[in-house]
């Protein structure tokens, strides 16, 4: 919204002020300003003057040769308006000044030269009026210099309307004024205003309000009689600067009521209303609104009527047909408060935002719909004084908020800004803000005043605001708390995400992605990747990425799938949310899941397999100190991605909290034939319920071990797991451990068979073991093999 | 015997003067020095002689002896270095200019910023906390004083889903949740949470429009927390955040949860203040949003307004990433691209 500083100046004394500094503290303690303008300073050496002579323009048609009395002197010039005659009294432009970007120099037009320039309403920047020169009606002696009348130096500030949007009573001038005012220690004039109770004994209006919920106040008044047309210059001005367009006077004036109180007002023709009526209307119908756009209005929204025939919407946009025009003598002027949501509501339905709905969004105090009309008539009557007012002013106010009334004391407000303000300040600037006050000593009881009731202040906590952005947080002395000491316990959960990250791209080289938390169905239709159907989201603007994902498994291979032709190796991880279903109470089942995928042309798909394995295993290992357990599961195969046959379920002391497989074939040709994938999802949070086991220091012996290589001819099919669980059941104190050395496999040579390497370690604790002793052992351990049909090769 | 010795004397060093390698030195140690080698030789001939003359042959014999081994022993530098020098002279020449071409794993931009965050928060005893992506109505907008009909509600569009259930549109939502599980806290022990989060807005993705992106939300909730400690804690943060002094400014600023409710500007970077393009001329940058908490939304968590009070400030993660390392396109993030995330090799 922009604001000038001129209008201001009407209402609060800012003689001796810096303007700058006070816009800085506007922003500090008010609403943003983003912009300052300085107006009219682009206007230099334009005077009063009179043409007194008009001639043809001997090589143009459209132009003229022109005399014009300043004066001083008489010019002449060449000029192409339209409208020039002699007698015309035109702002005129002398040698040597500026209007806008032009200097005025002395230099030829098609042939002739001149020496100055008379003006239009749009090149002084008064309006958009660019038809033809400005036509001076007031009587001021030639060569006066124009801003000794015409205000067109400014100061114009622009506020961000956001910050804005839960102050109601910054949505005119008058309001900004109040907190200049304040911020000024100056203070506020009263509105003035014309005492519509003179007007009392004359018939009110045909008004009925048949909807008492969508509106709170209808005032309204109307006169006959209105002769001028056109708004006094200096308003105009202040319009153009705050960014509205002059009309005609009655127009004008309505904008100009809203610009300064914020009170949105209508002007009807008065010939077409006769009975008012606020209602809404049972079916759905056709209007057309001001803007010449014809809108389907629907059963919710509030509509002004004159008896049946609706002819405004409720501070939206007046109708077109019974609209003012510059002939229109006779008016019923509207000042009304209607409620902000139903308002809002009814804008966006019908796509018209205007100046008049996103005031009253913001909640408007009714109490201001009187005063706008009484300082309507006011500005009116001055203008033109012929005017008669037909009407009382009628006036249905049906809703009214409630008075608020804050009690509170300094202590309060000392321990909410830790600083000391004293009570006498806290009452200066309530009262500035225009709070009733009832104080004793530290004790405070204020009345909200109506223009803030709205909505916006109702508690101790709103007062210590107002208190304290007057006050000024620059102004604060700010310090630390007194806080004792204590212990903060650092959530291990989220300390072992970290970590497992880090192990994944530091040890593993991979790298953490982040992916949607919905599946990207356009993406996994090119690959082939069935989703399982889960909770949908009802309103996403992009439609078909509609379901939120159960697995983290497919967003990866979308990424997979979109890295394959840069990247011949790749390892990507994510830890993400997931919704597994649904949980008894209907809400969603939100899991963590840690998502892992390792893809490479260059490496075998067994050893794509074997490094996430252990990539999993390690990273189990870190967080938890525990080695996982692999097995098999069938229930993974209801995902399409899945290898049949080479995936597993990952087991931490039995609990199971996730799998891991090869991508199925069919997926893979969907990408590329030569990509060998595997991919792993692990629930963080069953992860996190199992305990870590702490780690125990294990003594070693200080003698030397002895190693045997055993290899063990056992049936082709037979996992290592199983071998391991036989070579368990022989108890010997002595063998310190064993592990896998080689398999060997040839169908040749062992039909049906392999041949697997275990290497055994011998080792005690308080002697030197003798080779017969050995020997001994590995017999035993080979009998026991024997008995499960395992011989050594 | 004299005579031999010198002779032996002649002969050693005639030899050792054509010695080219280590393994002819040895050749020669021991056809002097070893168990039959000449000097060995003479030594043990010394037993024949008497003791007069053994004396003076003794010396002679031993001083040979010294003298040889002192000239092998040189000798065999001589060696040593010739073949140090020869091996520099024929080595061959790496070129350390070859780059290296392990490609090592990286975290997300978000994660590296975001921890470093934590950690900064951690120092000032702040726990860090986490909350669901899939929220309540209640708890993304009652409970953080947005009430039915709150045109707050229309300008963050909400994704919703079937079971009436929403992704969290901001980190506030997980408040009411935190304030629950700790409760009202002890006299003199602020409760002082951070917790970071992904959040989601129902709108179309461009350069600088994201549907997913991360705040970070921290709350200071105690029996005397002010505004001025609210200013206090945001400077001495910020400063570590940016690693700078930074100064720090509030405006006045209206979100429901807060009251009074600020915009917090810090003094800028790039011209320090004076004024510049970056910061449109004012010497300030607008940062966060941040104020105290409304007495409403403490109410709700369960906490009275009454005896505590407490700030709340909130981050946009993103786009703190985005001008911490110059990223323009916010699609960056979501992507998956390898290309751009194996940049951020911390």
């Amino acid at each position: 919204m922009l604001i000038s500083m001129n209008w201001i100046s009407e209402f609060t004394d800012l003689s001796g002020v810096d303007l700058k500094d006070l816009i800085n503290r506007f922003t500090l303690s008010t609403a943003e300003v983003e912009d300052i303008y300085e107006m009219g300073k682009d206007i230099k050496d334009v005077v009063v003057g009179k043409i007194i002579e008009v001639n043809d323009h001997p090589n143009s048609k459209k132009l003229h040769l022109v005399k014009v009395d300043i004066a001083s002197e008489v010019v002449e010039v060449v000029c192409g308006a339209p409208n020039v005659y002699v007698g015309a009294v035109v702002p005129f432009a002398k040698l040597g000044g500026r209007v806008g970007d032009l200097e005025i120099k002395e230099i030829p037009v098609a042939g002739v030269v001149s020496r100055g320039m008379c003006c239009s309403e749009k090149e002084l920047g008064i309006s958009d009026d660019n038809s033809g020169l400005m036509i001076i009606e007031e009587d001021y002696p030639l060569g006066t210099d124009i801003k000794e009348f015409m205000d067109l130096e400014d100061i114009v500030f622009e506020v961000d309307n956001k910050s804005l949007t839960n102050r109601p009573d910054l949505w005119g001038h008058y309001g900004i004024a109040r907190e200049i005012a304040a911020l000024n220690k100056r203070p506020l004039k009263p509105l003035e205003l014309l005492d519509s109770s003179v007007y009392k004994d004359l018939g009110s209006i045909d008004l009925k309000l048949e909807d008492k919920e969508r509106v709170y106040r209808f005032s309204c008044i109307s006169m006959d009689n209105i002769s001028k047309k056109k708004s006094p210059t200096n308003m105009r001005i202040r319009l153009t600067y705050c960014g509205m367009r002059p009309i005609n006077l009655l127009a004008d004036l309505t904008n100009y009521l809203m610009m300064e109180i914020g009170q949105p007002m209508h002007a009807y023709d008065n010939n077409k209303v006769k009975e008012i009526r606020v209602k809404t209307f049972s079916e759905p119908f056709e209007f057309l609104p001001l803007d010449g756009v014809k809108r389907k209005v629907d059963t919710d929204t509030l509509m002004i009527c004159n008896a049946k025939e609706p002819i405004g919407i409720a501070g939206v946009m007046g109708g077109e047909l019974s609209s003012i025009s510059d002939d229109t003598s006779s008016v019923l002027l509207e000042s009304a408060n209607f409620d902000g949501t139903s308002v809002r509501k009814s804008a966006t339905k019908l796509g018209l935002r205007t100046d008049a709905s996103s005031r009253y969004e913001k909640v408007l105090d009714p109490e201001m719909t009187v005063t706008a009309i009484e300082r309507f008539m006011k500005l009116l009557l001055d203008i033109d004084p012929g005017v008669k007012v037909t009407s009382s002013l009628t006036d249905s106010y049906v809703q009214h908020y409630d008075k608020i009334v804050v009690d509170f004391d300094k202590a309060y407000v000392d321990k909410y800004t830790g600083i000391d303000i004293s009570a006498d300040m806290m009452e200066e600037t309530l009262s500035a803000l225009g709070f009733d006050i009832d104080r004793n000593g530290d004790d405070f009881r204020v009345v909200v005043p109506s223009w803030r009731a709205t909505k916006d202040v109702t508690m101790k906590a709103d007062i210590v605001e107002e208190i304290t952005r007057i006050y000024g947080y620059d102004n604060f002395d700010i310090y630390s708390t007194n806080s004792l000491l204590s212990p903060i316990r650092h959530s291990l959960k989220r300390d072992n995400e970290y970590r497992i990250k880090r192990f994944l791209s530091d040890k593993y080289d991979m790298n953490e992605v982040h992916s949607y938390i919905w599946y990207e169905t356009k993406l996994l239709k090119e690959i082939g990747v069935h989703t399982e159907p889960n909770i949908r989201i009802i309103n996403s603007v992009t439609a078909e990425n509609d379901t939120i994902r159960s697995t983290i498994i497919p967003s990866l291979l979308g990424f997979v799938h979109k890295n394959v032709d840069s990247s011949p190796e790749m390892g990507m991880y994510e830890i993400g949310r997931v919704a597994d279903g649904l949980n008894k109470d209907g809400l969603c089942n939100e899991k963590k899941r840690l998502g892992l995928v390792l893809a490479s042309k260059i490496l075998s798909e067994e050893e794509v397999f074997f490094r996430l394995k252990e990539a999993i295993s390690q990273v189990i290992m870190e967080i938890k100190n525990i080695s996982p357990e692999f097995v098999e599961n069938d229930t993974i195969n209801k995902h399409n991605y899945v290898h049949p046959v080479n995936s597993a379920g990952i087991c931490v002391n039995g609990k199971e909290i996730g799998y891991f497989s090869v991508l199925n074939p069919r997926i893979r040709n969907n990408m590329d034939k030569k990509l060998h994938v595997a991919f792993a999802e692990i629930d963080i949070d069953d992860l996190e319920t199992i305990d870590m086991v702490p780690l125990q220091y294990k003594e070693v012996s200080r003698y030397p071990g002895v190693t045997v290589d055993l290899s063990l001819l056992v049936e082709k099919s037979m996992r290592y797991e199983e071998l391991a669980g036989y070579i368990d059941l022989y108890p010997c104190q002595y063998l310190n451990k064993y592990y896998l050395v080689d398999i060997f496999e040839d169908e040749n040579l062992l039909p049906g068979k392999k041949s697997v390497t275990v290497r055994f370690e011998f080792v005690s604790m308080d002697r030197t073991l003798e080779g017969d002793e050995i020997q001994t052992m590995v017999d035993e351990l080979l009998a026991v093999l024997n008995t499960k049909n395992i011989e050594l090769r | 015997m004299l005579e031999n010795l010198d002779k032996i004397k002649q002969q050693f060093h005639d030899e050792l003067n054509a010695v080219e390698s280590k393994g002819e030195l040895e050749k020669i140690r021991v056809s002097f020095l070893g168990k039959k080698g000449l000097v060995t030789q003479e030594l043990k001939n010394l037993r024949d002689l008497t003791p007069e003359e053994k004396k003076t042959a003794g010396m002679k014999v031993n001083s040979l002896k010294q003298e040889i081994e002192k000239a092998i022993v040189e000798h065999q530098k001589i060696l040593e270095e010739r073949e140090y020098l020869e091996e520099i002279k024929s080595a061959k020449v790496y070129d350390f200019t070859i780059p290296s071409s392990r490609e090592v794993g990286t975290l997300h931009p978000i994660t590296i910023i975001q921890k470093q965050i934590e950690d900064i928060f951690k120092t000032m005893g702040f726990i860090i906390e986490d909350g669901l992506e899939i929220q309540t109505e209640y708890n993304n907008f009652e409970a953080v004083n947005i009430p039915k009909n709150h045109p707050a509600r229309d300008m963050q569009d909400t994704y919703y889903l079937e079971n009436g259930q929403l992704l969290k549109t901001h980190t506030s939502a997980a408040q009411n949740t935190i304030m629950r599980k700790y409760g009202e806290p002890k006299k003199g022990e602020p409760l002082k949470v951070l917790f970071p989060g992904r959040c989601f807005r129902n709108e179309n993705l461009d350069a600088s429009h994201e549907n997913t992106f991360f705040q970070l939300e921290g709350m200071m909730i105690g029996d005397d927390i002010s505004i001025s400690n609210l200013i206090y804690f945001m400077k001495v943060l910020l400063s570590e955040v940016f690693e700078r002094d930074v100064k720090v400014r509030l405006r006045p600023g209206f979100f429901p949860f807060v009251e009074p409710g600020f915009e917090l500007d810090i003094n800028c970077a790039i011209c320090g203040g004076d004024g510049c393009a970056t910061c449109k001329q004012t010497g300030w940058l607008e940062l966060l949003p941040c104020g105290m908490i409304h007495p409403n939304v403490l109410s709700m968590g369960g906490i009275d307004p009454d005896k505590y009070t407490g700030f709340a400030f909130g981050l946009g993660l993103t786009r703190l990433v985005m001008m911490k390392y110059n990223i323009k396109d916010i699609r960056m993030f979501n992507s998956g691209n390898l290309k751009q995330l194996r940049q951020f090799t911390r």
